[in-house]
């Protein structure tokens, strides 16, 4: 019964949609304010209804009901708890719910905090909002229903893919998603603005808020994504530019070029339109990762042609939206530009650089991406594009706007002195001069691209710290004066420092660990010793356990290394009877600055287990600087809400209670 | 090729993959530097029963199968370039990860430098947009003729 009420919930919800994306419209150009007011009510409507319907999904899974296809195929009563939750979204029918729960949460987010914007453009952007909602609705109900009944129902379900059951994997969608379709709201603002025919000081103001929330959002989930692959896939790789990874990173990279010019808009009022077209593209992105992952396109152009119907859906849909916006675009955007001048050598100039590097290095990962497709369709041809292609193209492109990323900052707006600016940068130039030196005097057979990779770290890591250090007056005041500065420096500038700091420790991460990774893959049986980057590794012995849905094999390994406690490490193979598969639980020990990485191997039949070994040195930094990137953006957030709300508290100065605080 | 799958929690469905494993000790050639070159050869080939892995990460027999046969050709002295020809007269280019550059594939690998090449001409278009809106009405034939004179003169 229940479960009815879900499913009715999403159609209602779908309903809402439809007069959330027609009324309002009408009514910003009729300048009717009850049809405009519409949208506000109907977001917070179509928000609550699938709100509902997302709770009843979950709460049939918790309860584990059978009766439901979905839960039967996704589910068992073994399961932990944890994973009934987050197993919600570990099937197609559920991560589409989640999509749609993101995309009316942040319809509703507008609809709550966006009571300052001008009356037509918050009325015309939830209607495009509710116009994405009623897509997507149409989409889930049409096609992939999570309530469909399984009449009689079974006793026992299938379990969820055991790769699912872990706790990296079960936070990851829900971030992945945040970001992806947060970029949702950017499109709306933009197709908004379009029809609007103008962009104001409320529209500049914000965008650039909505999209660093969904970019802050889609770097952790992407981080959270590449961190599992790591730990859990017993190999030790973290990035494979996969057609599924590119999906998530196509909209990252947009979404950081958009984030940039946004600032722009907001700053300098330039760049309208560049923005505008970067707002459709990003979320455009968005859609058609979800067309890659949900269509089955990837597997092959044959496998998808069997059971079109979703993937069908999902690629009008993209059309349709892309379409539209694009249209829209090439007929009202030339209307949008103020075009204030700025010289080539300028901050501006310098984001434009960075935005069309950015893009070109987008661009490339999306003909690396669908190459494989594109030359099945035309010419019959199957060929594969791996790690080499984006390693040797998307690469040099991208170092670039690491170097140019250092620079922007320090440029004045308008126009700047590049001489000037690098010679405030002096330190950052330096140290990215000497860093490579000293690990070439270390390591002789330093590889030259690691080196390069080590100097463009340095640079980006001491050039935001050089620029802090010149912003404070480190040099020329005293340390008290110094202090005092930083300590007032607006947060959008700590935000820019920390995130672009990120970037640095997350390059010399990937560069130190891809060229000095040791490695050792051996068959050991019990008290065999192993070296591995000055540590003794010891195999006690494997033991065997069955613990909640799984049969587990457990080794123990003693990791000793002079001058320090020995540390014991137990990586696992897991063993899940329901879905007959088998799963690798590494052991990883950190110290911040490298990973002793183990992975327990098939037994030989004679007592013996392979065993791989790997040192990852600074692999972490990796995650490090991703979150520093993330954190940065939410440093920088907290300034905006600051910026935007003061003056609106000068305005009414009794307090405020708590309640009303966020309109 | 699990991650790869699984990255998005997309195609979460019903897709059961093996936990990937990499090369195996007893496949293992006694001559290290024959090692080195089988596995730098077997990172640039695909796994061709895998969604997208290559021989070296992939536990799947038939990678096992080809990581063994890629040895034995090295071992009776076959060139890098040999095996990869070898490999690919018998399973097509789909098991080159790294693409040849050909002409199936010129548009893959000029595509970048292209792209590239598009931004680095919009940026000097933009900056000579401006230079052109700010500037005082072009010169005329003469008066460029005689600037010419002039400038060289300088020199």
């Amino acid at each position: 019964m229940i479960v009815e009420i879900g499913h009715f919930a999403l159609i209602l919800a779908l309903l809402v949609a439809l007069v959330q994306g027609t009324l309002p419209l009408l009514g910003a150009s009729l300048r009717s304010r009850p049809l405009m007011d519409l949208a506000s009510s109907a977001a917070l409507l179509q928000f609550g209804l699938v709100a509902f319907a997302f709770a009843v999904f979950m709460h049939a899974h918790i309860v584990s009901d059978f009766s439901v296809r979905n839960v039967f195929e996704n589910s068992n009563t073994a399961k932990p708890m944890l994973y009934k939750v987050t197993g919600v979204w570990g099937s197609h029918e559920g991560s589409m719910m989640l999509w749609v729960l993101m995309l009316t949460l942040f319809g509703g987010l507008v609809a709550v905090l966006g009571r300052s914007l001008p009356p037509t453009l918050r009325a015309r952007t939830l209607a495009i909002q509710g116009l994405l909602g009623f897509g997507t609705l149409a989409f889930i109900i049409g096609t992939s229903n999570p309530f469909a009944r399984l009449i009689p129902a079974p006793l026992e379900g299938r379990d969820l893919n055991p790769l699912l059951q872990d706790p990296g994997l079960a936070f990851h969608p829900p971030f992945l998603y945040f970001g992806y379709v947060g970029f949702s709201i950017t499109y709306s603002f933009a197709v908004a603005a379009l029809i609007e025919g103008r962009i104001g000081a409320a529209w500049a103001r914000w965008v650039r808020p909505w999209t660093l929330t969904a970019w802050c959002g889609l770097t952790i989930g992407i981080a959270m994504g590449s961190w599992w692959a790591y730990y859990d896939l017993g190999w030790g790789g973290w990035w494979y530019w996969d057609p599924v990874e590119n999906a998530s990173f196509m909209p990252w990279l947009l979404g950081t070029a958009l984030l940039h010019s946004a600032a722009v808009v907001e700053k300098r009022e330039t760049l309208q339109r560049w923005t505008v077209l970067l707002a459709i593209l990003t979320f455009g992105m968005s859609l058609i990762g979800t067309f890659l992952v949900r269509s089955g396109v990837l597997t092959s152009v044959h496998s998808f042609a069997v059971d079109p119907t979703r993937g069908v859906f999902i690629l009008v849909l993209v059309a349709l939206v892309i379409g539209a916006g694009l249209v829209l675009y090439a007929f009202r955007a030339a209307g949008l530009e103020t075009g204030n001048p700025f010289a080539p050598v300028s901050r501006e100039g310098a984001l434009v650089l960075n935005n069309l590097l950015i893009c070109a290095g987008m661009a490339t990962v999306f003909l690396g991406t669908f190459y494989p497709l594109f030359a099945e369709v035309t010419s019959g041809a199957k060929l594969s594009v791996g790690p080499q292609f984006f390693d040797a193209t998307f690469v040099p492109i991208l170092a670039p706007a690491i170097v140019a990323m250092v620079i922007a900052p320090v440029l004045a707006w308008r126009r700047g002195n590049l001489r000037a600016a690098l010679h405030r940068l002096l330190p950052a130039l330096l140290g990215a001069l000497l860093a490579p030196a000293a690990v070439l005097a270390f390591h002789r057979a330093a590889p030259p691209a690691a080196l390069a990779g080590i100097a463009l770290a340095a640079w980006a890591m001491l050039g935001v710290l050089a620029d802090l250090a010149d912003r404070s007056g480190l040099a020329k005041q005293p340390l008290g004066t110094a202090w005092r500065r930083l300590r007032h420096l607006p947060r959008g500038t700590w935000g820019y420092t920390i995130a672009h700091f990120g970037i640095g420790v997350l390059i010399a991460g990937i560069v130190v660990s891809s060229a000095w990774r040791s490695e050792r893959i051996e068959t050991v049986h019990a008290g065999d010793r192993l070296e591995i980057a000055g540590r003794t590794l010891r195999f006690v012995g494997v033991t065997e356990a069955d613990v909640a849905n799984y049969h587990a094999q457990r080794a123990e390994i003693v990791v000793e290394r002079p001058g320090s406690e020995p540390l014991t490490l137990y990586p696992e193979r897991r063993w899940y009877p329901v879905a007959g598969s088998q799963t690798t639980n590494t052991a990883i020990a950190t110290n911040g600055f490298g990973d002793l990485y183990l992975a327990l191997g098939d037994p030989d039949g004679h007592g013996g287990w392979v065993l791989r070994a790997y040192y990852n040195p600074l692999v972490p930094w990796i995650w490090f600087g991703a979150i520093l990137a993330a954190l940065g953006g939410l440093v920088s957030l907290t300034d905006r809400r600051l910026r935007v709300r003061l003056p609106a508290a000068r305005v009414s100065p009794a307090t405020v209670p708590a309640g009303s605080a966020d309109s | 090729m699990v991650r790869r799958l699984l990255f998005a929690t997309a195609l979460l469905t019903a897709i059961w993959v093996p936990a990937a494993h990499a090369v195996e000790p007893s496949e293992r050639l006694a001559d290290p530097a024959l090692e080195a070159r089988a596995r730098a050869l077997s990172e640039e080939l695909r796994c061709l029963v895998c969604q997208n892995q290559s021989l070296d990460e992939s536990n799947a027999d038939l990678a096992h199968d080809l990581r063994v046969l890629l040895r034995q050709r090295l071992l009776a002295g076959d060139s890098d370039q040999q095996v990869l020809d070898y490999l690919v007269a018998r399973y097509g280019q789909f098991v080159l990860l790294d693409p040849p550059f050909e002409p199936a594939t010129y548009l893959l690998w000029l595509g970048p430098p292209l792209l590239v090449g598009g931004a680095g001409i919009v940026l000097a278009l933009r900056a000579r947009r401006r230079r052109a809106g700010g500037a005082p009405p072009a010169l005329t034939q003469d008066e460029r003729a005689r600037a010419a004179a002039l400038l060289g003169e300088g020199v």
